[in-house]
């Protein structure tokens, strides 16, 4: 398997890792993922399981079309460091136009 | 060197369900106080768990039937996980691999049919607001507002995000700005038909992404012919029919120009600055984009059987192009009249109604058309009802014969001057006399019908 690029990964999450960081991590998602990898060794039809990303074997959980109560604009923003104008104020994006 | 643009197209459609995709805030947030219309869901808070909207599922299942699309049996949601400032839990839901509907068309006047990859669902993004300190690009939607001091900040606003949007992809089908257009038209009749959207372009019910680029005729002939160009541009920010236009002419241009001096031009996304009818480079894609999308483990699969389908088939009105046909089967209307009474359901209902009343009149269904698209009568605030009612009406207040022969025969006598000196060759005095008896009329009559009874009396006389 392909070593993992943890510098890619950081970088699409936007997190900054410390070459310590990178190393430690790079080390533990890779024993996860050779982990996970272990399922490509089953053989579905020799246990009559097919591949599925749900176990519950919930379908059709949906809701009608009600609205319900928000919470208030000082609710919402009450755990917020920064805000403007009943806004979310968070550094510039864009920066680079 | 002669090139041929390739275009296809991503058009993102808002849903007009009362409540969000995957909470129970309301929809409708235009022109609300910001981050009023939020719950935990929508603001992408840790343990909130996000419940389909069946209503929007249904919709947009609507618009890939009436795309002709395939609607798919077993679908899901899937997380496109992207970090940006707009989608608070670092991922949009939408859908990946399996979309409700697939490989569907829509037919150009031309009879040329533009291909639909693919329908799918997924949920609108929070609205963000730049403050750069610098003022060298102008968004239309995200406003850039006034400079007040040197410090750069973005606002976020969350009410529009988690707003159920549709999102329409086409093959690279289209040659030019003009097929693009008509594109946009149609399908922006079609959801409005449905009635699941405003698609107002204005207000951002309707967005859209073209994605071009060029390649050289001479290649048309040999068998490369219908191999895609190696990059491709998208362009964002547009929020206008005519703009679109403007846009895809430009980047054409820009591109071709780029390849007359033996450049190919950078895959990249570019945004459209109305102001100086240009495109700008806003981000390259130095490295392919990477979603990382995986099936969203908080929402089980969604199922539909054959009769649900069936039903939602039967949902569907007629739609503009079937009416169209209709109108001209069934009122002996022609193609043009046809295709501007379809404008709108209103409008085609109105005719349509206005027709049956008229049946009861003696009007007929291409006089009421006529008096429609003329626009002889305002109907815009009428009912069809009171248009025929205005239409009897006048057609009362037309002069009696007896009448109109009476006043023409005084005004004769009483200008017997004008009369001379119409007979002595002098064109002017007959349009006097027409004058003189629509006076006497107080203007009813049709003046071509009094100048012919005029002439025929005079003739009678001599």
């Amino acid at each position: 398997m392909a070593k993992f690029d943890i510098r890619h990964t950081a970088k699409l999450a936007n997190l900054g890792l410390s070459s310590e960081e990178e190393e430690k991590i790079s080390r533990e998602l890779e024993e996860i993922l050779s982990y996970v990898n272990k399922l490509n060794e089953v053989d579905p039809d020799l246990i009559g399981v097919e591949p599925t990303s749900h176990i519950t074997g919930l379908e059709n959980v949906t809701r009608p079309d009600e609205t319900s109560p928000s919470l208030t604009q000082t609710e919402v923003l009450q755990n917020s460091k920064n805000t403007h104008n009943g806004m979310f104020k968070v550094p510039a994006i864009l920066e680079d136009l | 060197m002669k090139y041929q643009p390739v275009i296809g197209l991503e058009v993102h459609v808002e849903l007009k369900t009362k409540s969000k995709m995957f909470c129970g805030c309301s929809a409708d947030y235009f022109g609300t106080e910001p981050n009023t219309h939020v719950c935990p869901v929508c603001l992408g808070l840790p343990g909130a768990l996000p419940v389909p909207n069946r209503q929007a599922i249904d919709w947009c299942r609507m618009i890939g039937l009436a795309l002709n699309c395939q609607l798919a049996s077993f679908s899901k949601f899937d997380r496109k996980n992207y970090f940006y400032p707009d989608l608070p839990k670092g991922y949009q839901i939408s859908q990946y691999d399996i979309p409700f509907c697939d490989k569907g068309e829509i037919i150009l006047s031309s009879d040329k049919k533009i291909g639909i990859t693919r329908v799918h669902m997924e949920e609108d993004t929070a609205k963000l607001m730049h403050q750069l300190g610098i003022s060298n690009f102008h968004f239309p939607k995200e406003t850039t507002f006034p400079i007040s001091n040197k410090e750069k900040y973005s606002l976020i606003d969350f009410n529009r995000s988690g707003v159920p949007l549709v999102e329409i992809v086409t093959e690279p089908d289209f040659e030019n700005s003009q097929e693009v257009v008509e594109y946009l038209k149609k399908l922006q009749q079609i959801v409005r038909y449905l009635d699941v959207s405003n698609a107002d372009m204005e207000k951002g019910d309707m967005r859209l992404e073209p994605n071009i680029s060029v390649r050289e005729i001479s290649n048309l002939k040999s068998q490369i012919s219908n191999e895609l160009p190696k990059y491709k541009v998208e362009v964002k920010n547009i929020n206008s029919f005519r703009f679109v236009e403007k846009a895809i002419n430009y980047e054409i241009q820009r591109q071709g120009e780029l390849l007359d001096k033996g450049k190919t031009p950078i895959q990249e996304t570019r945004g459209y600055d109305e102001v100086h009818n240009r495109t700008v480079s806003q981000r390259t894609k130095e490295e392919a984009q990477d979603y990382r999308y995986f099936p969203e483990p908080d929402i089980p699969p969604i199922r539909i059987s054959e009769s649900q389908i069936s039903n939602l088939k039967s949902q569907i009105p007629e739609l503009p192009t079937e009416k169209k046909n209709r109108f001209i089967k069934d009122y002996g209307l022609r193609e043009d009249q046809a295709f501007q009474l379809v404008e709108t359901r209103k409008i085609a209902d109105f005719f349509e109604e206005a027709v049956k009343i008229g049946k009861k009149f003696g009007i007929e269904a291409t006089a009421i058309a006529n008096i429609m698209i003329n626009k002889r009568v305002d109907w815009s605030r009428m009912l069809p009802a009171e248009l025929v009612e205005a239409i009897v009406k006048s057609k009362r207040e037309d002069l009696p014969a007896m009448e109109l022969e009476n006043i023409i025969s005084e005004i004769i006598k009483k200008e017997g001057s004008a009369v001379t000196n119409y007979k002595r060759g002098k064109s002017g005095s007959m349009e006097f006399l027409v004058g003189k008896v629509m006076a006497q009329t107080k203007g009813k009559g049709n003046p071509n019908q009094i100048r012919q009874k005029i002439i025929e009396k005079l003739g009678e006389k001599s």
